[in-house]
Order: structure tokens, then C-alpha cells, then sequence
């Protein structure tokens, strides 16, 4: 006379996806152990170890509960349907939240009082916060688009002691988005242009300058003081290694990226979740990316990225609110909208996996392919040698492989205009005998063109040395730069 | 295991985690199920049947999952996962959560820090009880995000 049992979802796995069971039996209880015995792995999650039903499992004979009957006495026959039913139990038990010590922080002056005022009266951030905010050191990694907004809103939000470190020197082309900078100080380096600027907005920081290309000789050195890393760099080398650098270290990272009118930010902290590498495990091949440099950006967006690099590192330092750990901010600034993706911690993470293979520093621009790219000996020419050879030789096809809208900014007289994404389908138009030259803005994509060529047959191919930015410094003065 | 969540469902635990803090949040969560792989639909929340200690506890009791797991049937979804928030506590599963777990369930548990919702994470029994497995927590609006350089 068999009875019906109703499997629940979660044990299903048990009963070869089953969802209802036929057994002989007389009472509850030699259903339940029939059940067991042929399903053995169902016996620890209905009995526990002293045999008795576990508290959370309910047996139901036709809807009616059986503890209200006689329990697993109750008898059972062939028209009816037994349901086992979970009650759904936990909690976090016992043990509470874990107590802050209290932090020996530095007092405010009449005058910081006075200016930070407007935090002073913020219930989250209050003279606790502001003193948290002067004792905090925050390193920022480049002093460029995204650095520049990011320092100067946590000067004036009164951090204590501002880290740069940055090698570069102020040109006119960083000024439509890098404001810590000015006119005047083009040529000059970035970091004394920041200092002057830092200190002009809030003399309470303290500046230290680190005048130098992060590498991973002094990486660790130069972060290990600091509290929070802020993301500025503006390639994959340098980017993996502040993550790696900060992992190692146990330091939050405050990521930010832009390119043309696209923005991202994270906080990557491995203490509390994914680090950078969960997100992006390698860099894509060399050239794949484009950089600012090349493809542009829209001088705003940084303004915008590093602005909330700025927020969630106060935030960090406060420990107030919802940071970013664990979310990517993706922003549009054409359609203006803001995304967010959630990111998970790769428990197979080389760095902040469980069994991490990357312990130490490694060679960044090596992980990177940077330095792997084939060497073009004797196929460059430099903008002055063009220029004696093309007066010489009239035949002399140079082909300029940049996009059109580049073209409209500055042009070199004489030229073919044959972008590098349309080449491979337009080299019916060039002459295989000819002596040919590629150039584009700085000398890489001409690189390109030449390979491709030089694989469709072309012999005779060298590409400008610095491409339209030297033709302009060592030739043409007329032709604009950009 | 990997359980597939959409941003609106996750959302949604925070916001029951929040708005019963200090006590814990529970409920439902009603999707599909194919291979490895169980994509949540929607969420049942459910009111925490242990009123003796819901600062630190929660149940969901017998006839209130029949009855959602009949609510979620008419709509051809089952029981795939259960939530709940901890308190001022991490999300992860206590011992009590573990003594108390049904296998192959997800438990998502939300982290409630001060009355603000925090992480969220999955976890599973091991089938023979001993542990619980983080599994992947995916959202399913992950969808172009690249690389970018500078």
C-alpha cells in the first residue's frame, strides 16, 4: 500500500530530481526511515545524529501538521499525501559588533575650525571626522587629469598629508582638464605646480612629493606609509601594480578610469572584497587600448572621476556611508548615466585569492607586453631626413593614416590620407614599386600601417619617426600641434 | 552552485534588512534552476516568525513557505534560496545558520551595519552538513564593462 511523499526543492538532489516518492509504510516514522534507506544521503539532513527528526524539518499528512497528530506515530495509508515541509532557521547567534578603539587624533585650530566649518556641522562627519580627515595620509598616483580634481578637493576637505607622485612636466596639452595646473606653469614640473596650487588652497596640508616613475623597486616603499592609494595612472603597468602594491600592503585602492566620454570607479580593498585583478586578471594586448593621448577625452570627465575618487576617500577615512568596494561605477557622459556593476572577490585571484601565486612585486611592463613589440630597425625615417628625401624624390608616397578628424586639425602638404583602420582594404590604391612613408600623430599607428604593408608585399615602407607632432617641431613650424 | 541575482532583487534584501534593523530580515527567494546554475525571479519577503529573539534569530515558518512556495509555483518558480540579514554582523554564516541549513538552498545573507545594509553573499551547505560553501553571487546586469587605460 504505498503512500505518496512530497520531496522539497532542496532535497530533491537526493531523489534523482523527484518531486514525489512512492514507499510502504504504516506511520510516519517508517516512512521517514524508508526514505532514509533508500536515499541514503537524505539521512543527515532529516535525522540528526541522535536519530531524532531535526527541528526544522516538518512533516505534513494531508495539510495537517503531525505534531498535532501523533507525531511520527501518526498512521499513514495509501490515499494519503505526506509533505515535507522546511521551516527556514538561522541567525547570526550570539557576539556583537566589534568596539573601534579610540584613536589618538590630532586637535583643530581656531582657524580649521573656521574653515571646515561646513563639515563640523555635518552629523556624519563632525570634529571626530574632521580630526580623522587631518590625521589621514592619502597617496595620489599621478597628478594628472583624474589626480588633479582628486587633490584638490582633499586638500580643501582637509586631509593631513597629501602624497604625489608624478615625473612628468606641465604641457599646454594637459590644460583642458589637469586644473591643478596653469598657464604659467607649463614646462615646469607637475609636482611643484601642485604643491603651489595645494598650498594655496588649504596651507594646513602637508605635501610629499615623490618625484620619480612608480615602480617595483619603490612601490612598496612610498604606499606603505600611506592609509589610502587614490588611482590615477594613465597605464597598465603602473595600474596593476598599485593594486598589487596595495593588496600586498593591505591598503584600500580608490580606482578611477576615463576615456573620451567614459568614466569608471571602484574602491579595490582585498581586505573587504574584489581587488583589481578580480575584475580585469590581465591587461589586454599591448596597443589594444588606446590612451587619452590618443584617443582623447572629454576634459570635464576626469573632473567628474576623480571628483568621486576624491568622495570615496573620505568616505574611507571616515568610515562613513556606502563606498565602492565591490561596485563598479560605470559612467556615460554623452547619455549622462550612471551604471553599477557588482563585482565578487576570484577566490583563484593570483593576488588576493586564497592560494595567491603573485606574493611579491613582479615586472610590470613585462605582464603587460609593453617592451614586447617587434622592433622596427631601419624602418623609421626622422622628419628631417623625409624631408631632404622627398625634395629629392618627387615619387615619394607618403601616406598619412590617421583619422579623418585628425586631419582637420593639421595636415602635412602632399599627403595620402588613408586611415589605418580602412588599409587593409585599400591597398589596391597604392603603388608596389613606390618608396612609401606612413606617419600619423606621434609614430605608433604608422608602425602598424607599416606591418601591415610590409605582410601585404610592400618592400620599399618606413614610417615617421614622431610622426606629425615632429614633422611639425623639426620641419614645419606652420602645421599646428596638438 | 552559482546563484544569478538581479540589481532590483539584491536591492531589495538591503532595504528589508534595513528597514528591520535591529532585527533580523527573512525571506523567500523564488527563481529557476538548471544544472549548476539558479537564477532568482523574485523575492518573497516573509515576516520573522521568531519573535522571542529577532535581533539574532529568524524562522520561517512551515505553513508560510507552503504558502509562498504555492504563491511562487503559480507563477512556475520554486523556492531556490533563502535571505536573511545579520545585524551588525558579517554576512556569514553563523553555526546556528549551519546547524539549521537545508542543502542545496542559496543563503543569502545581507550584512546590516548601524541600520545600513552592507555587503551581500551566498553560501551553501556542503553536503555533509559540515560547512557552508561561498558560491558565486553573478548580477545579471553585468554587461560591458571594459577595460579602459587612462
Amino acid at each position: 500500500m504505498a503512500v505518496t511523499v512530497l520531496i522539497p526543492t532542496p532535497l530533491r538532489t537526493f531523489t534523482d530530481g523527484r518531486d514525489r516518492v512512492q514507499l510502504e509504510a504504516a506511520t510516519v516514522g517508517q516512512l521517514l526511515e524508508r526514505l532514509a534507506a533508500e536515499h541514503a544521503a537524505l539521512r543527515a539532513h532529516l535525522f540528526a545524529e541522535d536519530g531524532r527528526l531535526r527541528s526544522f524539518v516538518n512533516v505534513f499528512v494531508n495539510d495537517r501538521d503531525i505534531r498535532h497528530l501523533g507525531r511520527q506515530d501518526t498512521p499513514v495509508g495509501p490515499d494519503d499525501t505526506v509533505a515535507i515541509v522546511p521551516s527556514i532557521a538561522g541567525g547570526r547567534g550570539g557576539g556583537g559588533e566589534e568596539t573601534t578603539v579610540a584613536e589618538q587624533l590630532p586637535k583643530l585650530s581656531h582657524e580649521e575650525i573656521l574653515r571646515y566649518s561646513r563639515h563640523l556641522i555635518l552629523p556624519d562627519v563632525g570634529v571626530a571626522g574632521q580630526r580623522k580627515l587631518k590625521a589621514a595620509r592619502v597617496l595620489l598616483v599621478g597628478a594628472g587629469g583624474l589626480g588633479s580634481p582628486a587633490a584638490l578637493y582633499l586638500a580643501a576637505a582637509g586631509v593631513g598629508t597629501l602624497g604625489l607622485v608624478d615625473f612628468d612636466v606641465v604641457d599646454r596639452t594637459n590644460l583642458q582638464r589637469q586644473i591643478l595646473h596653469g598657464t604659467a606653469m607649463v614646462g615646469r614640473p607637475k609636482l611643484e605646480s601642485a604643491q603651489a596650487r595645494i598650498q594655496d588652497v588649504n596651507p594646513h596640508v602637508r605635501v610629499e612629493t615623490f618625484e620619480t616613475r612608480l615602480t617595483s623597486d619603490n612601490a612598496l616603499d612610498i604606499i606603505r606609509d600611506f592609509d589610502v592609494v587614490a588611482d590615477g595612472t594613465d597605464n597598465f603597468p603602473t595600474r596593476y601594480l598599485v593594486n598589487d602594491a596595495c593588496v600586498l600592503l593591505g591598503k584600500p585602492n580608490v580606482y578611477g578610469s576615463i576615456f573620451r566620454f567614459e568614466g569608471q570607479a571602484s574602491v579595490f580593498y582585498a581586505k573587504q572584497g574584489p581587488c583589481y585583478r578580480c575584475l580585469y586578471a590581465e591587461p589586454p594586448p599591448p596597443g589594444l587600448v588606446p590612451s587619452c593621448a590618443e584617443g582623447g577625452v572629454l576634459g570635464v570627465l576626469p573632473g567628474i572621476i576623480g571628483s568621486i575618487q576624491a568622495l570615496e576617500t573620505i568616505k574611507l577615512i571616515l568610515g562613513s556611508g556606502d563606498t565602492l568596494i565591490g561596485r563598479l561605477l560605470l559612467f556615460d557622459a554623452l547619455q549622462l548615466r550612471f551604471r553599477e556593476l557588482r563585482l565578487e572577490k576570484d577566490p583563484d585571484c593570483p593576488v588576493c585569492g586564497a592560494q595567491p601565486t603573485v606574493t611579491s612585486l613582479i615586472d610590470y611592463e613585462a605582464f603587460c607586453g609593453v617592451g614586447a613589440e617587434p622592433v622596427y630597425d631601419g624602418a623609421e625615417i626622422t622628419a628631417a631626413d623625409l624631408r631632404d628625401e622627398w625634395a629629392r624624390n618627387r615619387d615619394l608616397v607618403v601616406v598619412d593614416v590617421r583619422e579623418p578628424h585628425e586631419a582637420e586639425i593639421a595636415r602635412i602638404a602632399g599627403t595620402r590620407l588613408i586611415p589605418l583602420s580602412q588599409l587593409p582594404e585599400r591597398l589596391h590604391e597604392l603603388d608596389g614599386h613606390a618608396e612609401l612613408v606612413t606617419h600619423c600623430h606621434h609614430g605608433l599607428r604608422s608602425l602598424k600601417a607599416l606591418e601591415i604593408l610590409k605582410a601585404a608585399g610592400f618592400s620599399k615602407v618606413r614610417s615617421l619617426k614622431g610622426g606629425i607632432d615632429a614633422w611639425s617641431v623639426t620641419v614645419d613650424p606652420e602645421v599646428p600641434r596638438y | 552552485m552559482t546563484l544569478v541575482l538581479e540589481e532590483r532583487h539584491v536591492a531589495a534584501m538591503r532595504r528589508h534588512g534595513e528597514a528591520d534593523y535591529p532585527h533580523e530580515a527573512c525571506g523567500l527567494i523564488g527563481g529557476r534552476a538548471e544544472g549548476d546554475r539558479k537564477t532568482a525571479v523574485r523575492l518573497v519577503p516573509l515576516p520573522n516568525a521568531r519573535s522571542d529573539a529577532p535581533h539574532n534569530r529568524y524562522l520561517i515558518a512551515p505553513e508560510a513557505f507552503i504558502e509562498a512556495e504555492a504563491e511562487l509555483a503559480r507563477g512556475g518558480l520554486e523556492v531556490v534560496g533563502v535571505y536573511h540579514s545579520h545585524p551588525d554582523h558579517r554576512p556569514v554564516p553563523s553555526a546556528f545558520d549551519r546547524e539549521h541549513a537545508w542543502p542545496w538552498l542559496s543563503y543569502v545573507i545581507v550584512g546590516v551595519a548601524r541600520g545600513r545594509a552592507q555587503e551581500a553573499r551566498s553560501w551553501t551547505l556542503v553536503d555533509d552538513r559540515r560547512a557552508f560553501r561561498e558560491e558565486p553571487l553573478i548580477l545579471e546586469d553585468r554587461k560591458g564593462a571594459w577595460q579602459l587605460q587612462s
